[in-house]
């Protein structure tokens, strides 16, 4: 798998699959990139589980924090790893020493480690680096389309409204194959 | 499965657009609202916070006018975009975000005339300092930085005499300084020219011109390419600190290579307010749609009357980068191999009271101010535009007695070659 660009049905296949997604380095502090996207993803209806040492024993956004992912009491679909890159290794072996394993390794945007990469493919996990959730939910959903965001995708197709409210848009729809995830250009560029 | 790119036409069409999700209207409604409901506060809260994408008020954002945002960022290669009031409004928009009372930009002395104005007067009164160079001597951009140089504008083709400016060679010349290349690409449109695959982090435009094309909306437009680096030296401190009026947030730490454009919108445009009509985004989306059509046949038009006039008896020079042996004739065939614009000046050899003569005559030629519309315009600056200037500021201003500039439309060529024909014959 080249983890320079990333197909949109291998993204959109990902986060269509994944209930439980476990966050490793979640802050408690509500103007963090790491708060966003974890109140983003619950608010879409995944199971968010926050990883953070610091915090174990408190709640965030009223889930329990845990200390590390072998404390978690459930089964987990996605490690979503919002630590710097030197710490995925150590995040990918807790990983693959969970019964069951996860499905999925999501490194955050600006975050990249090839070695960890391997590792986690090698185990038979699908890996994402490089990118936000929160981002490509958003991008393929259309709702980012609403802030003026190039989300390099087409459709004649209309989007389909997710659950209650009016602005929250689900994944289930189709577009023009031949979207990628944001280009090589977010790799120079640090964020969430 | 094969990986498809859709095409920049199949872009003019769709891209940021899509069937109505709760209504399937085809067309993007025109959603002529002030605001938008929340589903509850906690919802209220997150589109506040920006933790969450969505709509509250017009005047920060707009579903029409997302549209339009996303269609033109698509068209140009860049990771956002974001619509305002007016081709002048996104330059303030963009300098807000960057500059601070006391800091300088660099930019090229051959401009669109409104540009030089508001850079020289209104912008000073910000305490923004303009520093012009000449894009005929790419030596004065670099030495116009300094270290309150905060970036480096240019126009890819200058109204109205068809300057093509070097856009990879003064991009150097930014990176090498730290700052961010914005340019305005109003007169050749993405169809023409990708500033941003030539080294450009921020797009400019009016879509008045060309993008709507029709002469109907007034409109501009950002476009952040996603390359450079806000961070670095902490000299845009909109985008790397921690902003109050946000509980906090650094934008180019949430939002990463669209940062800037979310940084023009919930900050500058929040608060300085030229809001676009989401009736104008509707009208100039429609435009849109027909970019490559149009285009293509404004130059193929501009080309033959270009050709045309430079053989004529009564004319001593055209200007035109389409023309073989114009001093802009290389650079156009590397930036804008498609055609070099349909905006050019040329100059009469009767003169003054031969250019009066000539805007009096036509008759399918309309006389006034804009450029980039359907129709064929024409305009005699000297006794127009620029009528205030001295003679020798006309001619500096590239608005000498004897210059007429023109526009050339969508009409059959016969037609606007006729016409001039008709009016130079008795002018």
């Amino acid at each position: 798998m080249s983890h320079d660009s990333y197909p949109d049905a291998y993204i959109r296949g990902i986060l269509n699959t994944v209930k439980t997604i476990a966050m490793v380095g979640i802050s408690p502090k509500d103007n963090r990139p790491s708060y966003f996207a974890f109140k983003y993803l619950l608010d879409r209806g995944y199971n968010m589980i926050p990883v953070n040492p610091g915090q174990a024993g408190h709640e965030i956004l009223g889930r329990k924090v845990y200390a590390r992912l072998g404390d978690i009491p459930e089964p987990i679909d996605m490690v979503d790893v919002f630590r710097a890159a030197q710490y995925a290794p150590q995040i990918v072996a807790e990983a693959l020493a969970l019964k069951p394993r996860p499905q999925v390794i999501w490194m955050q945007l600006g975050v990249r480690n090839d070695e960890a990469a391997a590792t986690a493919e090698a185990g038979g996990l699908k890996v994402v680096m490089n990118r936000c959730p929160k981002i490509e939910y958003g991008r393929l959903s259309s709702e980012i389309s609403w802030m003026g965001v190039n989300s390099r995708t087409l459709t004649a197709k209309r989007a389909n409204i997710f659950g209650r409210g009016v602005q929250r848009m689900s994944l289930a729809r189709t577009t023009m194959t031949g979207g990628t995830t944001i280009d090589s250009a977010a790799a120079k560029s640090k964020g969430a | 499965m094969t990986e498809r790119t859709p095409g920049f036409a199949t872009l003019a069409v769709h891209a940021g657009a899509q069937p109505d999700p709760t209504t399937g209207a085809r067309a993007t409604p025109i959603y002529q609202t002030t605001s938008f409901v929340f589903d509850d506060v906690d919802h209220a809260a997150s589109l506040f916070g920006l933790q969450t994408f969505g709509n509250i008020y017009t005047r920060i954002g707009n579903p029409t006018n997302a549209v339009l945002e996303e269609r033109v960022a698509a068209l140009e290669g860049g990771t956002a975009g974001l619509a305002v009031a007016s081709g002048h409004a996104a330059q303030v928009v963009v300098m807000h975000v960057l500059m601070k009372p006391g800091d300088e930009f660099v930019a090229s002395k051959k401009l669109y005339g409104g540009s030089i104005n508001q850079f020289n007067h209104s912008f000073k009164n910000f305490g923004w300092n303009v520093v012009w160079a000449d894009p005929d001597d790419i030596g004065t951009f670099e030495r116009g930085i300094t270290p309150k140089t905060k970036a480096i504008f240019i126009e890819s083709i200058a109204n109205p005499g068809g300057v093509i400016t070097d856009i990879e060679a003064i991009s150097a010349i930014a990176k090498r300084a730290g700052v961010p290349l914005i340019v305005d690409n109003t007169l050749a449109t993405p169809y023409l020219c990708k500033p941003i695959e030539h080294g450009a982090d921020v797009v400019v435009h009016s879509l008045t011109k060309f993008l709507g094309g029709h002469g109907n909306s007034i409109g501009g437009l950002i476009v952040d390419a996603g390359t450079f680096n806000w961070s670095r030296e902490g000299r845009y401190p909109m985008l790397s600190q921690p902003r109050p009026e946000y509980n906090g947030i650094v934008l180019h730490e949430t939002f990463g290579n669209f940062a800037f454009a979310i940084a023009c919108r919930v900050l500058s445009l929040r608060d300085m307010g030229p809001a676009l009509s989401p009736f104008n985004a509707f009208l100039i989306l429609t435009g849109i749609e027909t970019l490559p059509l149009r285009m293509a046949r404004h130059c193929e038009n501009t080309q033959a009357v270009a050709e045309w006039l430079a053989k004529h008896r009564k004319v001593a020079w055209v200007s035109y980068p389409g023309l073989p042996g114009d001093r802009y004739h290389n650079l156009a065939k590397k930036y804008a191999p498609n055609g070099a614009g349909a905006v050019f000046t040329f100059g009469l050899k009767g003169g003054y009271e031969t250019g009066v003569k000539l805007v009096s005559n036509v008759k399918l030629f309309s006389h006034l101010a804009n450029i980039g519309d359907t129709r064929s315009l024409i305009i005699h600056p000297a006794s127009t535009t620029h009528k205030q200037l001295s003679d020798e500021q006309k001619t500096q201003a590239g608005a000498g007695p004897d210059v007429v500039r023109v526009s050339i439309g969508i009409e059959d060529k016969a037609d606007i070659i006729g016409d001039l024909d008709q009016a130079l014959e008795a002018a």
